[in-house]
């Protein structure tokens, strides 16, 4: 069967994907971003997941203002980088697990999820970005993936209780998925940021950092934060985080911290990282 | 389950925080031909249409006149104000060749050598910051 084995947060600030693609990620500036990153590549290595069910918000890449699903599973094979604006990034088309996809997105019907299906589409910068941060530059990526596109930009968007019930159905859902495959869950976005108005730039480390003490151990406190706390506090791109409910509510009742990264700034934006594993 | 939540409340409080406009239904809506023109800008084919002639371009969305006046003067506040969102809005200053900072600290008042500055140094504070009503 197939079993969720690891939890990984992370910020996906797309000027880490320049970074990386024009060779930039170890100097001065961004160095002490992607050195955060060092242990999980070596660990990722070492994991070797065969699927990566990505939870990330699409910004304006392939979906405009004519349809905004609020949750949606890609079915497809493959998945082409987006020309976000600036041309699409130099990195290797995504690999879909369609087998995988398919399964989870009937079983989470099933399970009263009114989920819409992608069979086609482009990901920007909020999928490609952290595998960059955990994979590197490889010829092509490691790994498949399941992108899970949630809505955090038009509002209303989910609500933090929502999302985590959608990630105990993905546990639900991995389960009982007949064929042995290693599959880690990735929530992605955030740390606080602000990219809009005059109150651009808020930052707000020791909310950042509560946040990540609340996605180890037993509590389920954080599904209970209402967006109003996330605008406040983080700023009103910082409401991303929402995704990562999914993700560490996927890994079951307690998790365990095995690695941990916080840095300010990059760009406009706090960049959070976490590597959990699920406690039975 | 949360139970139903106060729709009207919801919203209001939304409106309470300084210096922000939420992307709402109602901003939504308000900016639809706003941000589907901006999302035009994702292929190089328009982003050639657009740089040869702006104003030409414009003209064949059914944008309002303020929409259109507020592209041209790249004035982000005000596209904001004017139902734009900034992941669509990216399109247009990512065209300009500028960097969601360059484009981001246009509209806090400051210069983008101070924005930079403020953001090395940790960012700006919440405090006095979280709501309009109560300056907390």
């Amino acid at each position: 069967m197939a079993r969720i084995t690891a939890g990984v947060a992370s910020s996906h600030v797309p000027l880490l994907g320049v970074a990386s693609d024009t060779g930039k990620d170890r100097d001065a500036y961004f160095g002490p971003i992607f050195s955060g990153y060092d242990w999980t590549r070596r660990w990722e290595a070492d994991q070797k997941p065969d699927v990566i069910v990505l939870v990330y918000n699409d910004h304006a890449s392939a979906f405009d203002m004519s349809i905004v699903p609020t949750f949606a599973i890609g079915c497809a094979e493959r998945y082409k980088p987006a020309d976000e604006g600036w041309g699409p990034r130099a990195v290797p088309d995504v690999e879909g697990h369609a087998d995988l996809a398919w399964h989870i997105a009937q079983s989470l019907i099933l399970d009263e999820f009114d989920m819409t299906i992608i069979n086609q589409m482009d990901v920007d910068h909020g999928l490609t970005v952290p595998l960059t941060m955990m994979f590197g530059r490889p010829e092509a990526w490691p790994v498949k993936v399941v992108p899970l596109a949630v809505n955090v930009v038009t509002y209303p968007v989910p609500t933090g209780n929502r999302c985590w019930m959608l990630g105990e159905a993905i546990a639900r859902a991995v389960a009982s998925f007949p064929e042995d495959l290693n599959v880690q869950v990735w929530g992605t976005g955030g740390m606080s940021h602000q990219l809009q108005g005059p109150r651009a730039g808020l930052i707000n480390d020791t909310w950042d950092n509560a946040f990540l003490d609340a996605m180890v151990g037993d509590s389920d406190a954080a599904r209970w934060i209402p967006h109003i706390e996330y605008l406040r506090e983080t700023g009103s791109e910082g409401i991303e985080m929402v995704m990562w409910l999914i993700m560490r509510s996927a890994l079951g009742k307690t998790t365990r911290a095995l690695h941990r990264h916080y840095h300010v700034p990059c760009s406009n934006t706090a960049i959070g990282h976490i590597v959990l594993e699920p406690v039975e | 389950m949360t139970g139903p939540t106060d729709i009207h409340a919801y919203l209001a409080e939304l409106e309470d925080i300084p210096g922000t406009r939420v992307y709402t239904a109602a901003r939504a809506r308000h900016g639809y031909w706003l941000n589907q023109f901006a999302m035009s800008l994702m292929t190089a084919e328009n982003r050639a249409k657009w740089k040869a002639d702006e104003a030409a371009y414009l003209a064949d969305w059914p944008m309002t006149q303020d929409q259109r006046d507020a592209v041209l003067a790249r004035d982000y506040n005000r596209l904001l104000d004017l139902g734009g969102n900034i992941y669509f809005l990216a399109k247009v200053f990512s065209t300009d060749g500028l960097s969601f900072l360059q484009a981001v600290s246009t509209m806090t008042g400051m210069s983008v050598e101070d924005y930079s500055a403020m953001m090395n140094a940790g960012g700006r504070s919440p405090d006095g910051l979280r709501s309009k009503k109560e300056p907390n």
